[in-house]
């Protein structure tokens, strides 16, 4: 029986010809990931472990974004956590304040994750870099100590469902709102267990920071990894930021697949998802005046350069809403300063937007942008459960940077085409 | 081994937001967190809670972020069992790693109502609704996740190996 994308690296990392869905397998790691808020669990967990040396110090990538720059002394003492087992291990990538980045922004920028690889991270998010046709999810801290000191972790092979892309986007319609259009189709639990692997001639067209969101928000889907075949733009972005070597996998002809959606990008409208399930969709014209309080844009899953040269697009020459709260977070230092040199930042500091060093913050409800009861948020992150970014009577609305943009200017739910862009 | 308790019901799609809201997640301390368990869908839940007491859920609970504060929350709060028709896959993993039982039984989390006493056998994965005096065969775990679950944790099934 032919193999996935998925199957054909899981098997190779497990130094087997062939697996089949649902088998067992441990599988070589190429990178374990951890942030501020799970490497502190993993820390305390790897001291029951008789093995007291990390597996490889180049392969393990700790970034403390979620409530970095410390948010409160709690906060505090678990970026030192981090920070003294990052010494004490010597770990090579180990980003501090001042070169940290939001981790799935800023691990493919900095060439640690290439095509071919399998990683793990201690964040539900990792499964972005199937983006670079790499397998990789997210997984707990458990897990993430023993990829530490292991070098390996234990996989269930999943079976997939593929999503064939034929044709291009519309102007302002984005990789967010073709992967809230799939969710909204397939569910919260549609992939579960399951890979999601993007094929077809529609893939050329999306740019890589399109299928970094696409493969951000596999998780939202439940699903185990989100996977782009590798092509010229794919060798493309890891030539320019790694000196690794990448190995191609491509799905066998007879792969077997649990279900096959053709997907038009053509026909695809700006989508968004409504509270508090990124399932509840909603195109732009089934949308009727809601009035919002804040925008935030940023988040690993739409906090890129693209993301931000969209955003500056509509907001360029406009003013924010008045009383309403913009928030815009560069995902990395690299991006912040391209956005500073291109002009972007003096852009949205001239419509009234306010813009953070990188953090994971309010996508989280953490800080930076905390809502009130009976606040809504328009953002551009990947999560709007229940309380998600505040209060738990607030509500948040998930979107591409297009429409937080346009929403920002309008004061309520709107796209570019509302302001005559 | 067996669990037995009362049953604290929740409905789809329970995501680690609500079982612990990342407002506290500057914490890592098990007792700490079980505080604050499922406050934002129950903030009664702390306050009811008993050892020994039993969650049973519909489908995909623990959906959401990799937090493994979540299962941490439930199982410090006194929780002995979370039965659901299906489990998140990375709630489903952290459970097993930190030693949390777990069920996925579709059945039983139809045919079982809040307040209702229940037991669960894991040697067998027969579960005993005693309220109702019905009973549902859960899903076994394979042969190698048994493994983790005895040796209570994937450290120690590390140290074992």
């Amino acid at each position: 029986m032919g193999m996935t994308m998925t199957q054909k690296i899981l098997a190779a990392h497990a130094g087997l010809d062939c697996v089949v869905p649902g088998q067992l397998i441990e599988a070589d790691l190429d990178l374990v990931l951890g942030n501020d808020i799970t490497t502190p669990v993993a820390i305390h967990e790897v001291e029951k472990l008789n093995v007291k040396e990390v597996f490889d110090k180049d392969k393990i990538a700790l970034v403390p974004d979620h409530f970095a720059p410390n948010k409160d002394i709690k906060s505090a003492e678990h970026c030192k956590c981090v920070r003294d087992f990052a010494k004490k291990h010597d770990i090579t990538n180990y980003f501090e304040v001042g070169e940290m980045g939001i981790e799935h922004a800023l691990l493919p920028e900095k060439g640690l994750i290439v095509a071919g690889e399998t990683c793990i991270g201690a964040d539900s998010h990792t499964c972005t870099y199937g983006a670079l046709g790499a397998f990789s999810t997210g997984v707990g801290s458990t897990d993430m100590g023993a990829g530490m000191m292991t070098g390996k972790a234990w996989f269930k092979v999943p079976s997939a469902i593929k999503f064939v892309l034929k044709g291009k986007l519309s102007p302002w319609v984005s990789g967010k709102d073709l992967i809230l259009h799939i969710i909204g189709m397939i569910g919260v639990d549609g992939a579960r267990y399951r890979s999601m692997e993007f094929v077809g001639e529609g893939v050329s067209s999306l740019t890589m920071d399109d299928r970094f969101t696409v493969c951000n928000m596999a998780i939202e889907a439940g699903a185990k990894n989100g996977i782009f075949p590798v092509d010229e733009k794919t060798i493309a972005y890891m030539e320019e930021h790694s000196a690794k070597k990448y190995t191609v996998y491509e799905a066998d002809e007879d792969a077997e697949y649990d279900e096959t959606y053709v997907i038009d990008l053509s026909e695809l409208k700006q989508t968004v998802a409504f509270p508090h399930l990124p399932e509840n969709t909603r195109t732009m014209e089934e949308i009727d005046d809601i009035p919002i309080d804040q925008v935030v844009i940023g988040s690993c899953t739409n906090g890129r350069y693209d993301d931000l040269e969209i955003a500056a697009k509509v907001l360029k020459g406009r003013k924010v809403a008045k009383g309403m709260r913009c928030i815009i977070i560069p995902a990395t230092q690299a991006i912040y300063l391209k956005a500073v040199e291109n002009g972007l930042i003096t852009t949205f500091i001239q419509a009234g937007a306010v813009v953070s060093t990188p953090t994971c913050g309010p996508c989280l409800g953490g800080y930076m942008g905390i809502l009130s009861a009976g606040e809504r948020a328009v953002s551009t992150t990947n999560r709007n459960f229940v309380g998600r970014m505040g209060h738990v009577d607030s509500e948040v609305y998930l979107a591409s940077p297009a429409v937080a943009a346009a929403s920002a200017v309008t004061g309520k739910i709107s796209c570019p085409q509302d302001l005559g862009l | 081994m067996k669990a037995c308790g009362t049953v604290h019901k929740y409905g789809d799609n329970v995501d680690t937001d609500v079982i612990i809201p990342a407002r506290y997640l500057n914490s890592s301390d098990g007792k700490e967190l079980a505080k604050h368990c499922m406050e934002d869908i129950d903030k009664e839940f702390v306050n009811k809670v008993k050892p020994g007491d039993i969650m049973v859920a519909n489908k995909n609970f623990g959906c959401g972020s990799s937090r493994e504060h979540a299962p941490l929350a439930i199982k410090e709060a006194g929780v002995s069992c979370v039965i659901a028709e299906t489990f998140a896959r990375i709630f489903y993993r952290n459970a097993i790693n930190i030693g949390l039982p777990i069920v996925e039984c579709p059945e039983a989390a139809k045919g079982i109502e809040a307040g209702d006493e229940v037991e669960v056998d894991f040697d067998t994965g027969m579960i005993y609704n005693k309220t109702k005096g019905t009973e549902f065969k859960g899903q076994p775990f394979p042969e190698f996740m048994q493994k983790i679950i005895q040796a209570e944790g994937l450290m120690n099934y590390i140290n074992q190996k």
